[in-house]
């Protein structure tokens, strides 16, 4: 099949960046997005322009460093599939797609299709952890996990930090990323002793790195490529409101 | 060059015990003193730099991406071994030993192994503790399943997730560690060269990737968890970004190279599709506990496999090998799928793929149960193939996976340049020959979280080190050295993109040193690498400048390194005249085609000594002993 990509090209973060119109011809429909667009990069060199940059390393959809909007879709209009994963037998002959960066305020542009989302490791540090030093652990079977609850941290712990969530919000919250977090260690009993500081300290480091609030629009949860679901901003609202209660009590 | 591998004498059950006495401490007010660079961010590499920064030591952690949760440990699936006998089914410490010994085909060293599996039950407390959602049972206890190579349930896992979620645990702890101060974490940041002060390692070279600056950094040790050299192949199961560079330019500094013929095949990967190919894709080798592989009994059988009646089916592992069926170790089911292939028995267009068929399994335990155990493996099948797995069986074939060579190192994981400590993948220490399924997220703990921080010590307290800087000679000189390296990358303004060289090398190893290897291939191989190599540094073609982000210059400096590598491989593989584990020589199999180990000539370490550019490396060889598992030939049948 041959394809029109209209793709975003920037310099550097200083930049102002434009679109630029490319031929895709011959994609083989087993082809991943990336692929395709590995392919289109050797064309473009051959022609002595300078290769699309996009982020990517694992391309199995579990790292989370890929990543761009598909025509104003973060990561494609395949659901619970990471851009890597994305096959081209999903398009159709003569399409034309429009490739751009995550855009927020918190995740700056690098280059291309490549944006900084130190942000989110900012986010981490402020308190997505357990506070445990390596050697001071007491024995696995010692703490007792209710299988539910151990499902409930599951889903929410494989969240892979890609992003999509704050590219999809009108609003660039951080709420779907930050909640996952919450209630991965929030629903487990090991979690519990540093819960209040955590939700404090993470929804502020948020705010710090100027991540919108949510209003529940619910983007987010539908080009999550983990499928994590909106419940998780729930809990870390709860959490949340509790932690400011008995913070002042 | 010698090699002390400071193995411990005595008792074996006691030795880590001992040599943790025995070894020096530095004082706690004196920890904050020292610096230490950390290469890496992986379950090795993160372990290590959350664990030295709890200690007080102050760590500064360098990966290539944009962030330390990239790391690639990220996308092992299966899971991790611990001797916890928690299903009461005979396991113990000493079994995990002797199981990960005789599985690495009686090429590993004892105390080594003994070791990583006593300190297999301190990684799960750890683990848990830190709150990895490991699989539970409903009395909220941990669960188990068996894994490829073992008779007993020992492997603790997070659906097919495992390695993420160990990974997220080890990053935010170092997380923690950023943000208290204790770590100062360099992302998209690669290294390209080792300082060496005085014979000691005392920093390293790197680039920044964003804005290209060349620059050198000073500690008191150095320590690479940068992972294993599967991508030289092009075609693996590896990150695109994983690459060799970091433990390569060490070698060439002096580090010796251990056993760099050891390349694991994984025998459960999607088959190859096109030309196009970026990577492939690894399916956890779980599937073999629930799925049946087989293929058809007659040659170019091209019925679909639902028309294939049970009596027209080879189940090949489970005919071959009554005992452990589909369980066998990796090695052993790849060489088999190859086999199956070479009879013309092979499945799917190309006709290298075989059939992983859990129709048995629906109709034993319900798909419910299926889904539940490996739902999102079904569903990545589904997304890259098009074809679901619920309804016709999986095509699989081997392919390059993981690395058991690596840089030498001794008992302390120390290399042989004081003060360069090798952990995770990139060293060669505990697999041998072979590694065991759920082997690897449990060495990169090991050597993380409870082996390198107390070894880091004792280096620490009983060397005495100078002050240095970065305007130090030897800092310099890595600096211009890097900064040529790139210029000339650059200047060559050729006609052929990194990729298609990378591509040929690939092809070229994958034909001569890879499943199954014999000397006049590899001969070839050793004459067609240095002409691949000159050529492409005739006529590579790297657009752009040095001061930016500029991915097709990263690949170019990573490739230029395996195009070197590349021939130190294949000369280990034709120096080493026997088949063991994953190194399968033609000429060296029974009458019934196993690998043929000879014992009596080649019960040692390989480790490669650099002489100079164009000079062939020394060969130094480590003689292995075994006092507690006598070397015989594997059996699995």
């Amino acid at each position: 099949m041959n394809l029109i990509l209209h793709v975003w090209r920037q310099k550097s973060s200083g930049d102002a960046g434009r679109t630029v119109r490319y031929e895709a011809n011959n994609v083989n429909a087993d082809m991943s997005f990336l692929e395709m667009l590995d392919v289109l990069n050797e064309s473009l060199m051959d022609r002595g322009e300078e290769p699309i940059a996009f982020d990517h390393d694992c391309r199995e959809g579990i790292c989370g460093m890929c990543g761009f909007m598909i025509n104003g879709v973060a990561h494609g209009s395949q659901r619970g599939t990471t851009v890597c994963q994305l096959h081209m037998r999903h398009f159709k002959d003569g399409e034309e797609l429009y490739l751009e960066p995550w855009r927020a305020k918190a995740f700056p542009v690098v280059r291309d299709l490549v944006v900084d989302r130190g942000a989110f490791d900012r986010i981490i540090a402020a308190g997505g952890f357990i506070s445990i030093a390596a050697g001071s652990a007491p024995d696995g079977n010692t703490i007792l996990v209710p299988k539910p609850a151990a499902e409930i941290a599951m889903d929410a712990a494989a969240c892979i930090g890609c992003g999509a969530c704050v590219a999809a919000c009108p609003n660039a919250s951080a709420s779907l990323f930050t909640g996952a977090k919450i209630t991965h260690l929030g629903v487990l009993p090991q979690g519990q002793p540093e819960r209040t500081e955590r939700v404090m300290s993470m929804v502020a480091a948020a705010n710090r790195e100027l991540f919108g609030s949510c209003t529940n629009i619910g983007e987010c949860e539908a080009v999550c490529p983990k499928l994590i679901k909106l419940e998780v901003i729930a809990r870390m609202n709860r959490d949340f409101i509790r932690a400011s209660w008995s913070r002042r009590s | 060059m010698q090699l002390d591998s400071k193995l411990p004498s005595g008792p074996i059950e006691t030795a880590w015990d001992r040599r943790k006495f025995e070894m020096k401490l530095v004082n706690p007010a004196n920890k904050r003193k020292y610096s230490i660079i950390v290469v890496g961010s992986g379950l090795a590499g993160g372990a290590t730099s959350a664990t030295l920064a709890e200690l007080g030591y102050n760590v500064k952690c360098f990966c290539f991406q944009d962030s330390p949760r990239r790391a690639h440990s990220i996308a092992a699936q299966g899971g991790i071994n611990a001797a916890k006998n928690y299903q009461n089914d005979g396991d113990s410490v000493f079994r995990l030993f002797y199981d990960t010994v005789k599985g690495g085909d009686f090429r590993s060293r004892e105390p080594n192994v003994h070791r990583l599996a006593e300190i297999s039950l301190n990684i799960i407390d750890q683990c848990v503790a830190q709150g990895v959602p490991f699989a539970r049972e409903y009395g909220g206890t941990l669960s188990n399943r068996s894994f490829g190579g073992a008779q007993v349930s020992r492997t603790f896992y997070a659906r097919g997730q495992t390695g993420q979620q160990l990974l997220l645990g080890a990053y935010q702890a170092m997380e923690r560690q950023i943000g208290a101060g204790q770590i100062k974490m360099f992302p998209r940041t690669e290294m390209l060269d080792l300082i060496v002060i005085d014979g000691k390692a005392r920093g390293i070279v790197t680039r920044n990737l964003i804005d290209g600056k060349i620059a050198a950094h000073i500690a008191d040790a150095v320590v690479l968890g940068t992972g294993g050299y599967g991508n030289v192949f092009f075609l693996s199961t590896n990150a695109k970004g994983s690459n060799c560079t970091a433990i390569w330019r060490a070698y060439k500094r002096g580090a010796a190279f251990a056993n760099p013929c050891y390349t694991q095949i994984h025998p459960t990967c999607i088959p190859v599709s096109g030309d196009y190919q970026s990577k492939l894709t690894l399916m956890s080798e779980s599937l073999r506990n629930d799925g049946r592989i087989w293929v058809p009994l007659k040659k170019g059988d091209k019925r679909s496999p639902d028309q294939i009646p049970e009596a027209e089916r080879d189940y090949y592992l489970e005919r071959r090998y009554p005992s452990f069926g589909n369980l066998v170790p990796r090695d052993v089911a790849s060489r088999n799928a190859k086999a199956v292939c070479d009879e013309g028995r092979g499945v799917g267009e190309t006709g290298l793929g075989v059939y992983l068929d859990f129709s048995g399994a629906f109709k034993r335990l319900g798909r419910g149960a299926i889904e539940e155990r490996y739902g999102n493996l079904f569903e990545m099948y589904e997304r890259i193939t098009g074809e679901d797995p619920y309804k016709i069986p999986m095509r699989i074939y081997p392919a390059i996976h993981y690395t058991m060579g690596g840089l030498w190192v001794d008992y302390q994981l120390m290399s042989t340049i004081p003060g360069l400590f090798v952990i995770g993948e990139a060293n060669f220490s505990d697999h041998g020959a072979n590694r065991l399924g759920a082997s690897a997220l449990m060495q990169g703990l090991a050597d993380g979280y409870f082996i390198l921080p107390y070894t880091i010590g004792d280096y620490l307290a009983s060397t005495k080190l100078d002050k240095a800087d970065a305007d130090n000679p030897a800092a310099r000189e890595g600096v211009n050295g890097a900064a040529g390296l790139t210029n000339k990358l650059l200047s060559i303004q050729g006609t052929r993109s990194v990729d298609s060289f990378h591509r040929e090398l690939g092809k070229l190893l994958w034909e001569h040193c890879g499943m199954a290897r014999n000397a006049r291939g590899l001969q070839q191989a050793l004459q067609k690498i240095p002409e691949l190599r000159e050529e492409f540094w005739k006529s590579v073609r790297v657009l752009g400048s040095g001061e930016e982000l500029n991915q097709s210059l990263e690949k170019a400096g990573r490739v230029a390194d395996y195009m070197e590598f590349a021939e130190l491989m294949c000369l280990d593989a034709l120096r080493r005249n026997e088949s063991c584990g994953g190194h399968f020589r033609e000429e060296y199999q029974t009458p019934e085609g196993e690998a043929l180990r000879d014992d009596e000539h080649y019960s040692y370490v390989a480790a490669w000594q650099y002489t100079g550019p164009g000079s062939p490396p020394a060969l130094h060889k480590e003689p292995l002993e075994f006092d507690y598992v006598h070397p015989a030939q594997r059996s699995y049948k």
